[in-house]
């Protein structure tokens, strides 16, 4: 039987860089992507209608290094098999179903990299489903591909670097009624700066200007301080926050992008076969991988899919979980070379660096327990924390996450618990009084997208 | 006409028409759906549980909150598809249970 080619699902920087080693040892992977266009989250492309505002919104320099680093992964792709808006929503017997172009379609592979990123870390707030709230990530999505803010007067709140980075490129682009209200104290920003001045001085330095560039009488920066809710009827018109003292504060806007932090896409990986451990620092699931990213016997993983680090990190562990593939193509056990061992070692500097840099964007757990009854926890199925807290109370034994869900249906709509799945782990933990691991991990299910009944059928009887 | 949701960051000069539920609206063709719909204050459906608006809060193909459907059936997210001229959409979808939810 002749070998298939390996196949590789994500064309952000991990997946690049990985499709990019693979061709170099004169193979040509399938590169899948969900997006017409190639780029990732933090990384994605912007439209055309934005092209031509690449030096404001990035700065001169960068706007030349995106430029070309862009340049590098269509010659990349170009020499790939490369299918851009394809979506896999399953898994089966190392096989991958696939919806392209409203077509079925089934890939089977023997080695394969799954590189999905990273979507908002979210905890619900009563009043987050009004129009006019979207999660951070969107703030910055809105302007790179739809070439469009969110609102007029923005408020960006949270725990996330990207607070101030959407901030910095919103003004950029002549916004001028900003405010951010960032969940952590100053205090807890300067205890978690010598981690990170330790791991990632760079990116510690660029976002310490970011700051400096926002320093200015037209954008508000409000620190420890905690979003309430968002107040309005058809669409937002306030949001209520409360400070460190325990004051509240209405702030007037039309738009608001919260989140906190990031949490890996892991539901391809799990269908492939991934197990999962719990991070107790930054208090989640992630898919456990040997070092250079292998989770199986013919699965690797790479990115903040398997592990939050950033773009570069994703890099790295892309081009690293390549090298592994080839190594296992020719029959070793892993890549003994010094390139290896030096992505390695960056790779696991860059994931150490979001470790720290954790404590000073956390994660608001304890806001789960004081969260008022109605507020609705699941956007889709509208499923409200105190239908959850019900569901807890009622279950005899051991509370287990799944089962809640199964009750509730929180997280079985069509976001599949992208969106409602931390609150609902903290939310379980609390009503439960149990620490938030011993309640489980939320199971994936394909189809992971809403897909047209007929792929399914045509699936099974394929 | 309802305030506008989402403000163009650059000149928008719109070039197309699509029609939501019959009612004609100026787009530009290859920008998001999302962007058409929620720069001219619409929003993107009702959650079929409560009635309540929906306008999309990833806008990145996760959350499905931006859901509608081509007069066609076919399921769509404004987010992810782009203005073609003449479209023509639904909030509900044209023939129910045709589709899966
Ligand atoms: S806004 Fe989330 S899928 Fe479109």
């Amino acid at each position: 039987m002749s070998e298939l080619h390996p196949v590789v699902i994500g064309a952000g920087p991990a997946g690049l860089a990985c499709a990019k080693a693979l061709l170099e040892a004169g193979l040509r992977p399938v590169v899948l992507e969900e997006n017409p266009r190639p780029g990732g989250q933090g990384t994605r492309r912007l439209s055309p209608l934005m092209t031509p505002e690449a030096e404001r919104l990035f700065g001169h320099a960068q706007a030349g290094a995106t430029a070309r680093r862009e340049a590098e992964e269509d010659r990349v792709l170009a020499a790939c098999d490369w299918r851009p808006g394809s979506l896999v929503w399953g898994i089966f017997d190392n096989r991958l179903a696939i919806l392209r172009d409203g077509r079925h379609d089934s890939l089977p592979y023997d080695r394969l990299l799954i590189a999905t990123g990273a979507t908002d870390r979210i905890m619900a707030f009563p009043g987050w489903t009004l129009p006019g709230v979207f999660s951070l990530g969107a703030a910055q999505v809105a302007l790179k591909q739809h070439a469009a803010f969110i609102g007029s007067r923005v408020v960006l709140a949270g725990a996330s670097p990207l607070l101030y980075l959407a901030a910095a490129q919103y003004l950029r682009m002549g916004v001028r009624h900003l405010t951010i209200v960032d969940a952590a104290s100053r205090a807890q920003k300067r205890r978690a700066a010598a981690g990170m001045a330790m791991t990632g001085l760079s990116t510690l330095i660029e976002g310490l200007r970011l700051l400096r560039e926002l320093r200015r009488p037209d954008v508000r920066r409000i620190d420890g301080a905690d979003l309430v809710r968002a107040i309005g009827g058809e669409r937002l018109e306030a949001v209520e926050i409360r400070h460190a003292s325990g004051r509240t504060e209405t702030l007037a806007c039309d738009a608001l992008a919260f989140g906190h932090g990031l949490r890996p896409e892991t539901q391809l990986a799990e269908l492939a076969g991934a197990r999962f451990s719990f991070h107790p620092q930054l208090r989640n699931w992630f898919p456990i991988i040997d070092a250079d990213g292998r989770a199986g016997q013919r699965l690797w993983l790479a990115g903040d899919g398997a592990m939050t680090g950033g773009r570069e990190a994703a890099a790295y562990s892309g081009r690293l979980a390549a090298l592994s593939m080839l190594a296992d193509r020719a029959g070793a056990a892993s890549p003994v070379t010094r390139e290896a061992r030096a992505l390695r070692r960056r790779a696991r500097r860059l994931r150490r660096f979001q470790v720290h840099s954790a404590g000073a964007f956390p994660w608001p757990h304890e806001q789960a327990a004081a969260m008022p009854d109605d507020t609705i926890i699941c956007r889709c199925e509208r499923v409200t924390a105190g239908e959850i807290r019900k569901a807890v109370s009622s279950t005899a034994g051991p509370v287990e996450i799944n089962r809640v869900k199964a009750i509730t249906r929180c997280g079985m709509g069509r976001c599949q618990a992208r969106f409602c799945g931390p609150t609902l782990q903290e939310l379980t933990a609390a009503a439960s009084g149990r620490p938030v691991e011993s309640v489980g991990r939320l199971r994936a299910q394909a189809p992971l997208r809403p897909i047209p009944v007929g792929s399914a059928d045509e699936e099974a009887r394929a | 006409m309802n305030p506008p949701l989402f403000r163009s960051a650059v000149a928008r000069q719109p070039d197309a028409i699509i029609y939501l539920d019959g009612i004609e609206m100026p787009a530009r063709s290859g920008e998001s759906l999302i962007t058409a719909l929620l720069a001219a204050g619409l929003m993107t459906g009702r959650s079929e549980f409560d009635g309540s608006p929906r306008c999309g809060f990833c806008l990145m193909g996760a959350c499905q909150d931006c859901t509608l459907w081509a007069i066609s059936g076919e399921r769509l997210r404004a987010c992810m598809t782009e203005v073609v001229d003449g479209m023509e959409l639904c909030r509900l979808p044209p023939e129910p249970g045709s589709q899966n939810e």
